[in-house]
């Protein structure tokens, strides 16, 4: 158990000629707390897996320190931060079983023999494994793989696991269900997580808090809800959300609302509902929940935007019509429209 | 749209529907074995069907004449101490060599495979005494080798482990000869079996490493644990080839030793060759050269059950 912590980290790769240096890290300030579950969460390239990657000691930071148990550990070697990591590829050890697979680390720190042997089936046991100690990675599942991986980070009882990409190899159903006992494990064990990942499901899932990173920075760190609801700029509030926050542009400003608050005018009970015509042009049904694509006019350019109508919502609405659709005005976010895209104070928007 | 019963009748497509030779491909396939089918016929199988009917003749040089001679010139190669002492050296140098190979090899290969400004002139400045023809090479190391001016010699004087007018005499002493031998069989594949350990090397996922890394693993661990057992398969591959380029080599003791001195370095192929080619008795020479093959079986009967053995991993 410990607190990690990155300062004004910093990691430049030479890109060659064309490309001079990249900045895959570009002056990261974070931490994640005693027992938290951080989600470092961005598209590819964002330089999330860098940093977890530094963080491990397995790449050297160019400026900035790492900071583990409030020691600074930024130049160690893996082996002496007292880390464990899981790799997108679990990279097993493909000669060994998975008992020794599991074994390894205890052997690499001098354990005797028998309190290694107890420990293995300990972590085997945790994550239902033991029936498979003797067999080699080969002969297993991703779902299992996956777990022998797990086994052999928790067994050295790390004060932290850095996950990468941990489900990115399973397919979609057992992924669900792995995401669901990856959470109830670490509750369980309740070591410092930092886990990598570019999908936000999993993000929203999982965290404790949320990192969104993009270009090597970090744009907003905060609970999923805070990510959710409270975008701290248009990178996040598009990044985050299917189908993503609509934005519509209006002097120099951009108008946000989610998707599932852009409904037909009578199901949106305020007094100061902002009014929007939509003309619709296409509508899909996923899931039970009605996605209506249109242009919105009436309160900035015309806007191609989504709106997502819950079951609940019977509103008869079909392709080619205009509707009178609304936005509660407390779901209303408000950008800048330059490239940062921050967020700004509210502005006069004529209620229709 | 309407949907009717009839069928339209196929036309052929006039311009695209000629089969040409390169759509062929059981022709094709034919065609492209063909020249590696020929050179194993008449460089492969013809003379070693001819080594095996001359190793029962008694054809020399000068009575050309096939005549039944059943198994006289193994009979006589059994009584030969010189042919004992031929057998016992091929063995021996190939499992010397053949150690110091794959160590150093495998040394070399890890040099290869770091990342270091100018590594392109170590890779070149490396692969040398490889791309080297064998005859010249040995010619080279005959010079290094020589009895008084030996370059070597020189430097041992110079650092003062030899007297004034001291001479090592390489290839004249028994166990200088042999070890000089090894000396150049090692130094001329440890190239080829570096480069075959390199990509072994470079095969293995850097994900496993740093997952040995991460859990703790320091470098001997690392190497001895996951390195060493992942490129087993490949270490074996380059042992096997090491092991035969060694065993039929004659070039390295013609040129050095003549088999000398007093047949101490005498392998198995340079005493057929001096047998059959040298001294014109070709039925002697073949019984000789024989034995070589019930080895090179074992050998290329390793090295596929390893490739197998790759394959299924």
């Amino acid at each position: 158990m410990a607190v990690v912590e990155v300062r004004d980290l910093v990691k430049q790769f030479d890109g060659g000629k064309a490309h001079g240096k990249v900045h895959a890290v570009d002056g990261v300030n974070l931490t994640a707390a005693d027992g938290e579950y951080l989600v470092l969460l961005g598209p590819s390239g964002c330089g999330k897996t860098t940093l977890l990657r530094t963080i491990a000691g397995l790449e050297e930071p160019s400026s900035g320190d790492v900071l583990i148990d409030d020691h600074v550990v930024t130049g160690l070697p893996p082996r002496a931060r007292k880390i464990a990591m899981v790799f997108q590829s679990y990279a097993l050890y493909p000669h060994k079983t998975v008992q020794a697979n599991i074994v390894f680390p205890l052997r690499a720190a001098k354990m005797e023999r028998a309190e290694r042997d107890r420990k293995a089936l300990w972590a085997a046991g945790l994550l239902g494994i033991e029936h498979l100690l003797a067999r080699k990675p080969r002969q297993l599942s991703g779902g299992e793989r996956q777990r022998v991986a797990l086994a052999r980070a928790l067994v050295r009882e790390p004060q932290v696991f850095l996950l990468d990409e941990p489900l990115s190899n399973l397919d979609a159903k057992l992924r669900a269900s792995a995401r669901d006992e990856l959470k109830s494990f670490q509750d369980e064990v309740g070591t410092t997580t930092v886990y990598v990942t570019h999908d936000q499901i999993e993000a929203m899932g999982l965290g404790d808090r949320i990192a969104v990173l993009s270009k090597g920075r970090i744009r907003q760190v905060g609970p999923p809800a805070e990510i959710y609801d409270d975008p701290a700029d248009t990178f996040v509030a598009t990044f985050i959300g299917t189908p993503p926050m609509n934005l519509v542009p209006r002097d120099g400003h951009l108008v946000g609302f989610r998707p599932e608050h852009l409904l037909p005018v009578e199901n949106v009970r305020s007094a100061e509902r902002t009014l929007m015509p939509l003309a619709v042009d296409r509508i899909e049904y996923l899931s039970g929940d009605r996605h209506v694509y249109g242009t919105v006019t009436g309160i900035g350019e015309a806007t191609r935007v989504v709106a997502r109508l819950p079951s609940t919502v019977e509103t008869p609405i079909a392709a080619g019509e205009t509707h009178d659709f609304a936005v509660h005005p407390d779901r209303l976010r408000f950008f800048a429209a330059d490239e940062e895209g921050l967020r700004t104070d509210p502005i006069r928007l004529g209620v229709g | 749209m309407t949907v009717t019963d009839q069928r339209v009748e196929p036309t052929p497509v006039k311009e695209l529907a000629r089969r040409t030779l390169a759509d062929r491909e059981g022709a094709l396939a034919w065609l492209f074995l063909l020249p590696s089918v020929v050179y194993i016929i008449a460089l492969v199988a013809i003379p070693f069907g001819l080594a095996i009917a001359f190793a029962f003749s008694d054809v020399s040089a000068g009575d050309p004449s096939f005549d039944w001679a059943g198994m006289v010139n193994f009979a006589r190669a059994f009584d030969d101490p010189v042919f004992w002492r031929s057998l016992g050296n091929t063995f021996v140098f190939t499992g010397v060599s053949m150690v110091f190979i794959v160590l150093l090899g495998k040394v070399l290969a890890n040099i290869l495979v770091a990342d270091f400004r100018g590594k392109w002139v170590v890779r070149f400045l490396v692969l040398l005494p490889w791309t080297t023809p064998v005859a010249l090479s040995s010619i080279s190391w005959l010079w290094l080798l020589d009895s008084i001016y030996s370059p070597i010699d020189w430097v041992l004087r110079a650092v003062g482990l030899l007297g004034k007018g001291e001479n090592m005499v390489w290839l004249g002493e028994p166990g200088l000869a042999m070890t000089s031998v090894i000396a150049v069989h090692v130094w001329r594949l440890v190239p080829l079996a570096a480069v075959i350990l390199m990509a072994g090397l470079v095969a293995i996922p850097r994900d496993i490493d740093e997952a040995a890394k991460v859990d703790g693993a320091g470098y001997w661990r690392r190497m001895l644990e996951i390195t060493i057992p992942l490129v087993a398969p490949v270490i074996a591959v380059s042992a096997l080839f090491g092991a035969i380029f060694t065993f039929t080599d004659m070039a390295v003791v013609r040129v050095l030793t003549r088999g000398g001195p007093n047949d101490a370095t005498q392998v198995l192929s340079s005493w057929a060759f001096y047998r059959g080619i040298d001294g014109g008795d070709v039925a002697g020479g073949a019984a000789v050269a024989l034995f070589l093959f019930p080895l090179l079986l074992a050998v290329a009967v390793g090295i596929l059950r390893v490739v197998r053995r790759i394959e299924v991993d």
